[in-house]
């Protein structure tokens, strides 16, 4: 039996290994071992998307996959995709739109609305609103969420 | 919350796995995408000493057409089944289904086999696997066997899976050319466990129905087949006669539970009113 486990992945570009307890979850791994703490713990069940974290390129839940389970991955954060100006258009506009208030959301918001344009580069509102409805805004934000994501995509797109 | 402490074992092969399995028993899980355990796990509700990580084993995670059925890998994550041109094509269905499975970042990990063997009695590929006759692959290191998905499903959150076997693949017959889907789900938010839902595929041939199958979700404790609706609608047309008799006839297939999303009672009326929708679509 494993209780700890050797992981290597890398983490915003950068190469780490390290010995981590079997349960713990990627998004307390990159928190509390990394000190990545741009990625929210909300409900620990996978309801909130405040955790939402990019492994291989596409978005999870952060609270639902094991630290273990990223060995050998590449991981990105909130901090990953800020330093590397890849969601610099979004970050601005979410500010310009008022589309967070105390913010706590806002990091899985981006990481989930860059996969969206990604893979989906002209989302209709409706398909902004499907695509985002994994992540919660207890601020009640959604509407200036869904205009800055569009704001967005006209931008990209001209 | 977080998880209770528990070990974890990586399986990089299906003989790997079945050796973990008959040395650890009825303490190990089984960890496929993880996105039902790892929950339940965080709540403390299941408190296993071992995960087995299945997810590495190589070659289980393919969509393959064979013949008259298309073979979708166990460890074939819901992005991938939804992206699969083969799918769209042959298991339109599943296609229809896919987007109502949780949301995108839950998708990109879940996957169809742990869908199956979790067996939540709301969950979209039961039921979808019941309305297309599916089968799904079970490999013990006794062999492999492969059961109709009828038989499958036997209560709440228990299938006919045995202890030491693993779900490798499902199987499911490409569509008929006459035949005609569709898939309906009541959830208070996109992507929620739903308050009820159908899925339904059979033969509408000059507008008569045939050989239809109604599989229900959140109707009870497991996907439900409405057994009694579908031979009312065997040879018929779609009348409003037929569906009335149709609706009636839901009471004595489904048996819905309060929840909170609210009582038994409007359970059943919604499955009433997503039935009728259903099948005005498949007859239109």
């Amino acid at each position: 039996m494993n209780d700890n486990i050797n992981i290597s992945l890398t983490v915003n570009g950068q190469k780490i290994s390290r010995n981590v307890a079997a349960r713990t979850n990627l998004v307390d791994f990159v928190r509390y071992e990394l000190e990545l703490t741009g990625s929210h713990v909300g409900c620990e069940h996978g309801v909130c998307g405040a955790c939402t974290i990019r492994v291989d390129g596409s978005i999870v839940r952060g609270c639902l996959m094991l630290a273990a389970q990223a060995d050998g991955s590449k991981v990105e954060t909130i901090e990953g995709l800020s330093d590397s100006n890849e969601i610099t258009d979004l970050q601005n506009e979410f500010h310009n739109s008022n589309a967070l208030q105390c913010g706590f959301c806002t990091p899985g918001f981006l990481l989930t609305a860059q996969e969206l344009l990604e893979n989906n580069p002209s989302p209709s509102r409706n398909e902004i609103r499907e695509f985002i409805s994994g992540n919660y805004c207890r601020c009640t934000g959604y509407q200036a969420i869904v205009d800055a994501i569009e704001k967005v995509a006209k931008k990209r797109n001209n | 919350m977080k998880s209770p402490p528990f070990s974890y074992i990586r399986a990089e092969s299906l003989e790997q796995a079945f050796d973990l399995i008959d040395q650890y028993g009825e303490e190990a899980r089984i960890l496929a995408g993880g996105q039902s355990l790892m929950a339940t796990l965080n709540m403390r509700l299941s408190t296993p000493k071992i995960l087995i990580d299945i997810n590495k084993i190589g070659g289980m995670d393919q969509i393959k057409l064979d013949n008259d059925k298309i073979v979708v890998g166990a460890l074939a994550r819901h992005t991938k089944v939804a992206n699969s041109s083969d799918i769209k094509k042959y298991a339109p269905l599943v296609s229809k289904a896919l987007p109502h499975i949780a949301h995108q970042a839950i998708r990109n990990r879940g996957t169809f086999g742990g869908s199956i063997a979790f067996a939540d009695p709301a969950a979209e590929l039961p039921a979808v696997s019941l309305a297309l006759e599916a089968s799904f692959v079970l490999q013990s290191r006794n062999g492999i066997r492969t059961l109709p998905a009828k038989d499958f499903f036997l209560g709440l959150f228990d299938t006919a899976l045995k202890k030491d076997e693993i779900i490798i693949a499902i199987e499911i017959p490409i569509i008929k050319d006459d035949e005609n889907y569709s898939f309906m789900e009541l959830s208070r938010r996109q992507g929620d466990y739903a308050i009820i839902g159908i899925a339904a595929q059979g033969n509408i041939k000059s507008g008569i129905f045939s050989n239809m199958r109604l599989a229900y979700f959140g109707a009870g404790d497991r996907p439900l087949i409405a057994q009694n609706a579908i031979n009312i609608l065997e040879g018929e047309r779609h009348t409003a006669e037929v569906i009335k008799a149709v609706e009636e006839s839901l009471s004595l297939d489904l048996d819905p539970m309060d929840d909170l999303n609210g009582p038994a009672s409007m359970k059943m009326h919604l499955a009433r009113v997503i039935t009728s929708r259903t099948l005005a679509e498949i007859s239109a």
